[in-house]
């Protein structure tokens, strides 16, 4: 494999790590919760695309439709599939005001149904699924020869991320989603509704996931029940690693992540290649003990008191 | 009425003594089924209570405790499995191993102490983070492990499965591990670190003012935690007498998790009767998937309403009772007031 090409798939894998961590990052910033079913509304958007078969290629349902309408769906499927976890157990758990460990394991709960539920309608058996076909081929950059799809989703990230920055910094929602990220009392108290809020990050939230659906499944053309718990461990170590709290050391962590996984997948001798992910989060545990805080963590993270 | 000088272990003992009536009842009953099914529950709670040694006292969720019955089940398979061709399976393994011919409770302590290390050392990156980052890190130590058993095929049989583990677990060796594992979560619930670790629980920032070195004590909940973790793995290895990687997944994090919060967290009591419950539930929803005859008809659901079910039965009890079951409360302590 020639090094631009490894270049390109480091980055291309940066760009899906960071836009998982994003996700996760922005309902931690609003709840304090780290969302464990975030990697499986990735795989409900991907498995969106077939309809239920046991077969080995699933034959495509909405990944038949014409790309726009494709995307558009699949997005909003999954921002819907993240709001009605919002409404039906997020919210009534913070209407009792249970504490973080609670929050956490009904996320752990939602993530387990999930999978059973694709798993009980889809069968368990890994299938095959072909969307944008046409993304699968080589193009030329400046004398350069790498895939397309890379081109595509380091593109697609560099667009949403520009989008979301603008969003939150100068649009009205975007900036009560990062006040009630910076401090949620002080800013319920100026007027920020807290429901509103909350479902607004867990639509944008949703929303990411469902693009990473696209770019990975276009990537990887597999799919499988329990295809998001690495992209969802990748996620949370990308934010823990950037500074739990910080958006943008989320998105700076996941793309770290990205590119060390691919290096190590170079860099490493044949024989170790299988065991990559013990090195990456071997090494990563090694940067924690150096930086618990995280690399990019913001002082205010400390506990309130 | 309780004496009072047996008050501080009464849990610990009532819930002994508790779940011996039930096992001798079911042991009499004489149905073969229903023991198997009691036998892998009371393995499932050696798992639970020790879990319960660290969540509870220190109040950081884990998600990557499966991995020291992981590591426990390997270590007691290397020292007692399949006799003879051991080193066909696991040609991997050192000279004095190859051979050995460990008897199966030395080789469960010394199997449940290499997980105790392992414990150890991870725990002394792990324990500083905050807590929700110390669970995120712990799911991660959960994926190094399994992805290096996975690959480490000289050592572990890799991705196929060891068989022919010596099958000694029956219903009393299981009800024995239970009572010993109950015996030192008692022990250590009452002990100084134990008091020290539930301050810093209830108030982090106090109790680090207080001169409490949070991480040291989550530490050695962690380490006497991961120490019995390892032996429920041990267990479930010689009871199933096969081992594979994929067994100690995320079904075995799940199901051990929903165990202790159905029951609650924060009581020995809790932590027994939740896994008592979600048995049973499970073993109910298991065979209804099979199918259970009522007079002429047959009732019967479709395979993976178990864990549907269990998912919706666990964040039903977390949005109504998200103490638990039983809560805080202890076996017996109304009654000794």
């Amino acid at each position: 494999m020639n090094q631009i090409q490894l270049l390109a798939d480091a980055v291309s894998l940066g760009s899906i790590y960071a836009l998982v961590a994003l996700g996760i990052g922005l309902i931690f910033g609003v709840m304090r919760m780290i969302n464990f079913a975030h990697g499986d509304l990735i795989m409900l958007g991907a498995y969106a695309l077939v309809l239920p078969t046991a077969a080995d290629f699933a034959p495509p349902l909405i990944g038949a439709w014409p790309a726009v309408a494709m995307i558009a769906a699949i997005i909003a499927i999954v921002a819907f599939a993240a709001l009605l976890t919002e409404r039906f157990a997020f919210r009534p758990l913070r209407r009792r005001e249970v504490d973080g460990a609670t929050l956490l394991i009904s996320s752990f709960a939602i993530s387990y149904l999930l999978q059973s539920i694709v798993l009980f309608v889809h069968t368990g058996r890994p299938k095959s699924v072909s969307i944008f076909p046409a993304l699968m081929r080589q193009v030329e950059l400046a004398g350069i020869r790498i895939s397309l799809v890379d081109v595509v989703t380091v593109a697609a990230t560099a667009l949403l991320l520009l989008a979301l920055g603008v969003f939150l910094r100068r649009a009205r929602p975007g900036l009560e989603v990062r006040a009630a990220a910076e401090d949620f009392i002080m800013a319920r108290l100026l007027g920020v509704k807290a429901d509103r809020v909350i479902a607004l990050a867990f639509a944008l939230s949703g929303g990411l996931a469902g693009v990473v659906s696209l770019l990975y499944v276009s990537k990887t053309g597999v799919l499988d029940f329990q295809m998001g718990v690495p992209l969802a461990v990748a996620g949370f170590v990308g934010t823990v690693v950037g500074g739990m709290g910080s958006l943008l050391g989320a998105v700076l962590g996941g793309f770290a992540l990205g590119v060390a996984s691919t290096l190590l997948q170079a860099l490493l001798p044949e024989a170790l290649q299988p065991s990559r992910d013990a090195f990456l989060y071997g090494l990563v545990i090694l940067v924690l003990f150096f930086r618990p805080q995280g690399l990019f963590a913001p002082r205010a993270m400390g506990e309130r008191i | 009425m309780i004496p009072r000088t047996m008050r501080p272990f009464f849990p610990a003992l009532g819930l002994i003594a508790v779940l011996a009536a039930i096992c001798a009842i079911v042991h009499l009953m004489g149905n073969g089924e229903l023991e198997g099914i009691l036998t892998e529950a009371l393995i499932y709670m050696v798992m639970v209570v020790a879990l319960s040694i660290f969540v509870s006292n220190s109040g950081v969720i884990s998600f990557g405790h499966v991995t020291f019955a992981l590591i426990g089940a390997y270590a007691s398979a290397w020292q007692t499995c399949c006799s003879g061709i051991r080193g066909v399976f696991m040609p991997g393994l050192p000279e004095f191993l190859l051979h050995a011919d460990v008897p199966i409770i030395p080789a469960s302590v010394a199997a449940a102490l290499t997980a105790t290390a392992v414990a150890a050392i991870a725990g002394l990156i792990i324990m500083r983070l905050s807590s929700v980052a110390a669970s995120i890190a712990l799911l991660s130590l959960l994926f190094v492990f399994k992805t290096i058993y996975e690959n480490w095929s000289s050592m572990t049989a890799g991705q196929s499965s060891l068989v022919g583990l010596p099958l000694y677990v029956d219903l009393w060796a299981a009800l024995a591990w239970v009572a010993v594992t109950i015996v030192a979560a008692q022990i250590y619930m009452s002990s100084a670190h134990g008091l020290r670790l539930r301050a810093a629980r209830e108030d982090e920032v106090a109790a680090r003012a207080a001169g409490i070195v949070v991480w040291r004590e989550r530490l050695i909940a962690f380490a006497i935690s991961a120490f019995f973790f390892a032996i429920g793995g041990i267990l479930f290895g010689h009871f199933l007498g096969t081992l594979a990687v994929s067994i100690f997944w995320l079904n075995m994090t799940f199901l051990t998790l929903a165990m202790l919060v159905v029951g609650g967290l924060r009581s020995l009591t809790g932590a027994v009767a939740g896994t008592l419950v979600v048995a049973a539930v499970r073993g109910f929803l298991r065979a209804l998937e099979q199918g259970i005859h009522i007079g002429g008809a047959t009732l019967q659901v479709p395979q993976g309403m178990q864990e549907i079910t269990l998912a919706v039965v666990l964040l039903l009890i977390l949005v109504y009772r998200p103490q638990g079951i039983i809560g805080d409360r202890e076996l017996g302590l109304a009654a000794a007031k």
